[in-house]
């Protein structure tokens, strides 16, 4: 089953396009990658799912991804990009977790909805914490700043920080990039486990990251959708040259 | 096809090529002496035939580590990866066939040290054709030609058939006189071990088809 459909998809940076009639589904609950060289529109493509561009004067969307159950489109100009963001997670390259305490940046979203009860509040915190696989290694220092964590923990915060107010979406924009290998593996070992809860797309530069970890894959090239598949089939028989070329490592 | 923007990899992956390519060549050699020991009766060519297989199994193993480093340190995907598994299959058939070379030599041996029991007919037969089929395997190893392999899964029936022929025809040698059952036990041995021969010819091409294809057709699939 469908969570998201994208539906011939452009992009333009006032006039350069940068993304080109992309279709794709988005299945519910699994993990879809987005891989593709610099430039090939993929983070853009990430970030048209909680409307970031709307940021920008001059930016524009044509096509629609349709968010289910109830159809609506994400990049509908009538719609409203904070009420996508609730319900669109996203969790950036480099942790960038809010100058306060660890609890205040996990209940952050929380408050900002209005929760005002403490014992609920306390509830999410440490459900967040514990489904960020971060709750025993913080919950003796809650209140302590943020920026004491580790890189890795800081991620891991930011992944409850999205986690806390339950997005149906969790967008993942190279998460690891800025982590050594011990904390990318736990990154991974969480999306895999967060699958269950959660719909994923993650944008990465790591092709052996997308293999592991994800269920279906998209190949962008020049804003253009070469190849969408199973990621088992995309990268042990992809039937695009262009794919095959890149994932081997024959381009340019 | 493009070359990879990794110069050292792709030479890495040329090199693999090459050095199965080596074996192959050796291979084929191996069959051509092994036949010419019972054919022509020539038993000097067992001798060349050992030191082959010694090469032979030195370069199985070299095999083994390129693919194993390069699983490793390169993390392969889509037809590079596949090369690289059928590199490591690829390898142990080639050395099976060896060993099956030497197998029909040293029954060969025996047979030369008595009369021939019979003129060899469909016995040279065979083992031309299961020569013809790793020849051809290797060629379309070399020329990525899922086409030819496809063909040569065919031929293997024709070996199969020739290998019944054999077998009956010498079942019925050795009912006839039992002065006949040292040597066509041994002979039957020969032809057996040439039916391996092409059953490995045709697990090569089977490989071949998945490393072109990405379209595993063993076992009627």
């Amino acid at each position: 089953m469908n969570k998201a459909e994208v539906k011939k998809l452009s992009f333009y940076y006032s006039s350069v396009q940068a993304l080109k009639d992309i279709s794709l589904p988005i299945e519910e609950k699994k993990v879809t990658a987005v891989i593709g060289p610099s430039g090939c529109g993929k983070s853009t493509l990430l970030r048209c799912f909680n409307r970031m561009h709307d940021l920008y004067p001059g930016n524009r969307y044509d096509g629609e991804i349709l968010l289910h159950p109830d159809s609506i489109n994400l990049v509908g100009a009538h719609i409203d990009p904070i009420e996508i963001r609730m319900r669109i997670g996203m969790v950036f390259q480099k942790p960038n977790p809010f100058p306060k305490s660890i609890y205040e940046n996990v209940v952050y979203g929380l408050k900002v909805r209005g929760i005002k009860k403490k014992r609920l509040i306390d509830e999410k915190c440490e459900k967040s914490l514990r489904d960020a696989a971060l709750w025993e290694e913080v919950k003796d220092r809650l209140h302590k700043p943020a920026f004491n964590l580790s890189g890795g923990q800081q991620q891991r915060l930011c992944i409850a920080r999205a986690l806390a107010t339950e997005p149906e979406i969790l967008l993942f924009d190279e998460p690891t990039s800025a982590l050594d290998p011990i904390a990318t593996a736990r990154v991974e070992e969480l999306i895999e486990e967060l699958k269950e809860k959660v719909t994923i797309v993650i944008v990465t530069h790591n092709m052996q990251q997308a293999a592991r970890i994800s269920d279906s894959t998209a190949f962008l090239y020049m804003g253009e959708l070469i190849e969408f598949g199973k990621t088992k089939q995309l990268f042990t028989n992809p039937r695009e040259k262009k794919t095959e070329d890149y994932i081997t490592g024959r381009f340019g | 096809m493009t070359e990879h923007t990794d110069k050292h990899y792709e030479l890495q992956l040329r090199n693999l090529k090459e050095t199965i390519l080596k074996m192959g060549g050796l291979i084929e050699e191996m069959i051509t002496c092994s036949v010419k020991v019972l054919t022509e009766r020539n038993s000097r060519l067992h001798e060349e035939l050992t030191i082959k297989e010694k090469e032979v199994n030195s370069l199985e193993m070299e095999i083994d580590e390129k693919c194993l480093e390069m699983l490793a340190l390169r993390q392969p995907a889509a037809s590079d990866l596949r090369f690289i598994c059928i590199g490591l299959k690829i390898s142990k058939d080639l050395e099976r066939i060896g060993d099956l070379a030497v197998n029909i030599s040293q029954q060969a041996m025996e047979l030369n040290k008595e009369p021939q029991l019979k003129p060899y007919i469909d016995l040279p037969l065979m083992a031309t054709k299961s020569q013809k089929m790793v020849k051809e395997a290797l060629d379309s190893f070399v020329h990525r030609d899922a086409q030819r392999a496809k063909s040569i899964c065919e031929m293997d029936d024709e070996v199969d058939d020739l290998n019944e022929k054999i077998f009956d025809e010498l079942v019925s040698f050795m009912q006839k006189s039992s002065d006949a059952v040292s040597r066509g036990t041994r002979l039957i041995a020969c032809s057996k071990h040439l039916e391996r021969v092409a059953d490995h010819a045709t697990n090569i091409a089977e490989q071949v088809i998945f490393m072109v294809q990405g379209q595993d057709i063993r076992h009627g699939r």
